[in-house]
């Protein structure tokens, strides 16, 4: 009988609960995990000195970036014979700081990936989970309707959807957002159908708990971190999509800085002058490498089934 | 209370139609415990899930009546029947641990409950009494600590004790349990049976108990009815279904039960295999394992006679009274 009472891990450590004091403990619980996983913490400091210098933007960057100086033009990084201290990454074809369109660029890219993945994100899950709760016809059409898009490579379906629309930024996101729920709405409805079986779903309902409930309140936080992690390896991907589309000329125009138009303004100069277009090409690297990293990290502390005792 | 009359429930599949549940009829008085009992896929399940209209895809009730204080249940709206579920007619799963949500703390689900059917409205810090309450009326102890454990932090005695004060929660007046002490060990089954008995006694609520340990029902139920391919094949009281079983099925059950101390025999076994139950065979489904049949057997459907008070078989060789 006494053994009963004991709770499998030691309660007697467990003096007071409170609410705010039990979330601490998990984000602390968290965060040890995360630094325990070295290349998804290194990612998480990349990503987040990414964020605050999008932020700060203003207040980090040298020179104004959309400020041309024809005496600049095409100026070397400092290390480079030629260089000038005062424009450390150097100077683009019309003299504009390389180093500050970076730091400007960087809120382009940055916001282009988070807003996409928000939208779309919320809307693949949202319609995931009703197709896979209440499958039926609604599921069918859905799930047809997604193959369909599915079967467009991505980039040719946003060059022809954004030479019609024309470029700019909104138009940008909603091309974005028109394809990329598809992958939100699979993932969350093969776990939503997957998670459906299981017996707390049944005992929620012999409860008469409400359908919507079921969902949102019992599945979803059952759910969610999978989606987590896709939702972090599409911001990397979104990134480089948006570049991609800049690179073109049809995502962001100029004279916003951007990386993609960034690394398309410096092809040219390819031979003489590198720099113009490889600098924005190492960041771009950079912030996709460490999203990545980030996601992977996140996929094996998440994810119970991955982790190794 | 609860009277259950002529209920088939049908799973429409590729293969044809499984009539998992065919003609069930049950009564159950309040404050009245009645065990089913039968081997594994004989409706036992889906037989309570029709109670409460959860049968899952692709199956469906479609004959019969299932009266719950004079109202047919199966005539009610998804809506209705929500209002019935957990909070008039609650179930008691067989598996603790899957049963519980893993990402909540489990006073978190009790009190789920509790929110679920609004009428007993309580206000939020009485909410929380309410489970503390609960939590120590299934006898656990702390209720402050265990409100804030998950489901993987207790064992399964625990666990299934949270399961019950889930299903008390609103003071039901009919439990279903389906096989609630399969999956615990035999000392954590006695204390679970110990405070189902109890909540029968001081509450008063009906308790249809699933289970295919016929020591169980002995010790626990008033009433015992046994299924077979779908169908009920005897019903009675507890005593006189164990101390004198009069279907060849039932003798068979009890006679399989092994005891203790018999180590040169073997354990008597029902020869042959549960009939598909897409393809039943005309007549009694227990005809081909039968070790009394006769050629009538085959020929017709045997209805259940009543061959004494409270008594019922579907079986041949006993005359109706």
């Amino acid at each position: 009988m006494a053994e009963l009472y004991i709770t499998k891990k030691d309660s007697s450590k467990i003096i007071k609960y409170n609410k705010g004091k039990m979330c601490w403990e998990r984000i602390k619980h968290f965060l040890k995990e995360l630094i325990q996983c070295h290349t998804a913490f290194l990612g998480a400091i990349i990503v987040l000195s990414f964020i605050l210098i999008a932020i700060f933007a203003p207040f980090i960057a040298p020179h104004d970036p959309l400020k041309a100086s024809i005496i600049n033009r095409l100026q070397p990084p400092f290390w480079i014979d030629g260089g000038n201290i005062n424009y450390l990454l150097g100077a683009d074809e019309i003299g504009r700081d390389i180093l500050s369109r970076i730091i400007y660029g960087s809120r382009v890219s940055i916001l282009v990936g988070l807003v996409t993945v928000g939208i779309s994100g919320f809307i693949g899950t949202l319609l995931g989970s009703f197709a896979g709760y209440y499958r039926g016809r609604f599921d069918a059409t859905l799930s047809r309707f997604a193959d369909l898009l599915l079967s467009f490579p991505y980039l040719i379906f946003a060059i022809f959807l954004m030479s019609i629309v024309g470029p700019g930024f909104f138009n940008l996101i909603v091309i974005l957002c028109f394809k990329s729920w598809v992958n939100f709405f699979r993932l969350s409805r093969g776990e939503m159908i997957s998670e459906k079986t299981k017996e707390y779903v049944e005992a929620a309902q012999a409860l008469g708990v409400s359908d919507l409930k079921i969902i949102f309140k019992e599945i979803l936080p059952n759910i969610i971190h999978s989606i987590l992690v896709l939702a972090t390896l599409r911001v990397g991907y979104f990134i480089i999509l948006e570049a991609s589309l800049s690179f073109l000329g049809l995502g962001i125009q100029p004279p916003t800085p951007a990386w993609g138009s960034m690394i398309n303004a410096g092809r040219a100069y390819m031979l003489s002058s590198w720099w113009v277009s490889t600098i924005p090409g190492i960041a771009l690297l950079i912030l996709v490498l460490s999203i990545n990293l980030l996601g992977e990290g996140l996929r094996d502390i998440l994810d119970p089934r991955l982790k190794l005792e | 209370m609860l009277k259950i009359n002529n209920l088939c429930t049908n799973f429409f599949t590729y293969r044809g139609i499984v009539k998992a549940v065919d003609g069930v009829s049950l009564e159950l008085k309040e404050g009245e415990v009645l065990g089913l009992v039968g081997e594994s896929g004989c409706g036992k399940s889906v037989t309570l899930l029709s109670i409460l209209g959860l049968v899952p895809y692709p199956g469906r009730t479609t004959d019969g009546e299932v009266c719950f204080k004079g109202e047919n249940l199966l005539e009610k709206s998804s809506n209705e029947m929500r209002h019935y579920r957990g909070n008039k007619i609650s179930m008691i799963f067989q598996d603790p641990m899957t049963t519980l949500n893993p990402v909540f703390h489990v006073g978190e689900q009790i009190r789920e409950s509790l929110r679920v059917h609004k009428h007993s409205r309580i206000s939020k810090r009485n909410e929380k009494e309410k489970v503390f309450q609960l939590i120590k009326d299934v006898g656990l102890p702390s209720p402050e600590q265990i409100y804030y454990q998950y489901p993987y932090q207790l064992s399964g005695g625990m666990q299934q004790r949270i399961l019950i004060a889930i299903a008390l929660s609103c003071q039901p007046k009919l439990i279903l349990a389906d096989e609630p002490t399969t999956a615990l060990d035999v000392t954590i089954q006695a204390q679970i049976l110990d405070l189902l008995r109890k909540i029968n006694k001081d509450m008063g609520t009906g308790i249809i108990l699933v289970t295919h340990d016929l020591g169980v029902v002995a010790e626990f139920c008033h009433k015992v009815a046994v299924m077979y391919a779908g169908k009920i094949v005897e019903t009675g009281l507890v005593d006189q279904i164990i101390y004198d079983p009069k279907h060849p099925y039932t003798e068979g059950l009890l006679k399989s039960i092994p005891k203790i101390g018999n180590k040169k025999n073997k354990i008597q076994s029902i020869p042959g295999d549960v009939p598909d139950l897409a393809t039943l065979p005309k007549g009694c489904a227990f005809y081909p394992r039968c070790s009394q049949h006769m050629p009538k057997c085959k020929k017709n459907e045997i209805p259940l006679q009543k061959i004494e008070k409270e008594r019922q078989v579907s079986c041949l060789l006993y005359k109706k009274v």
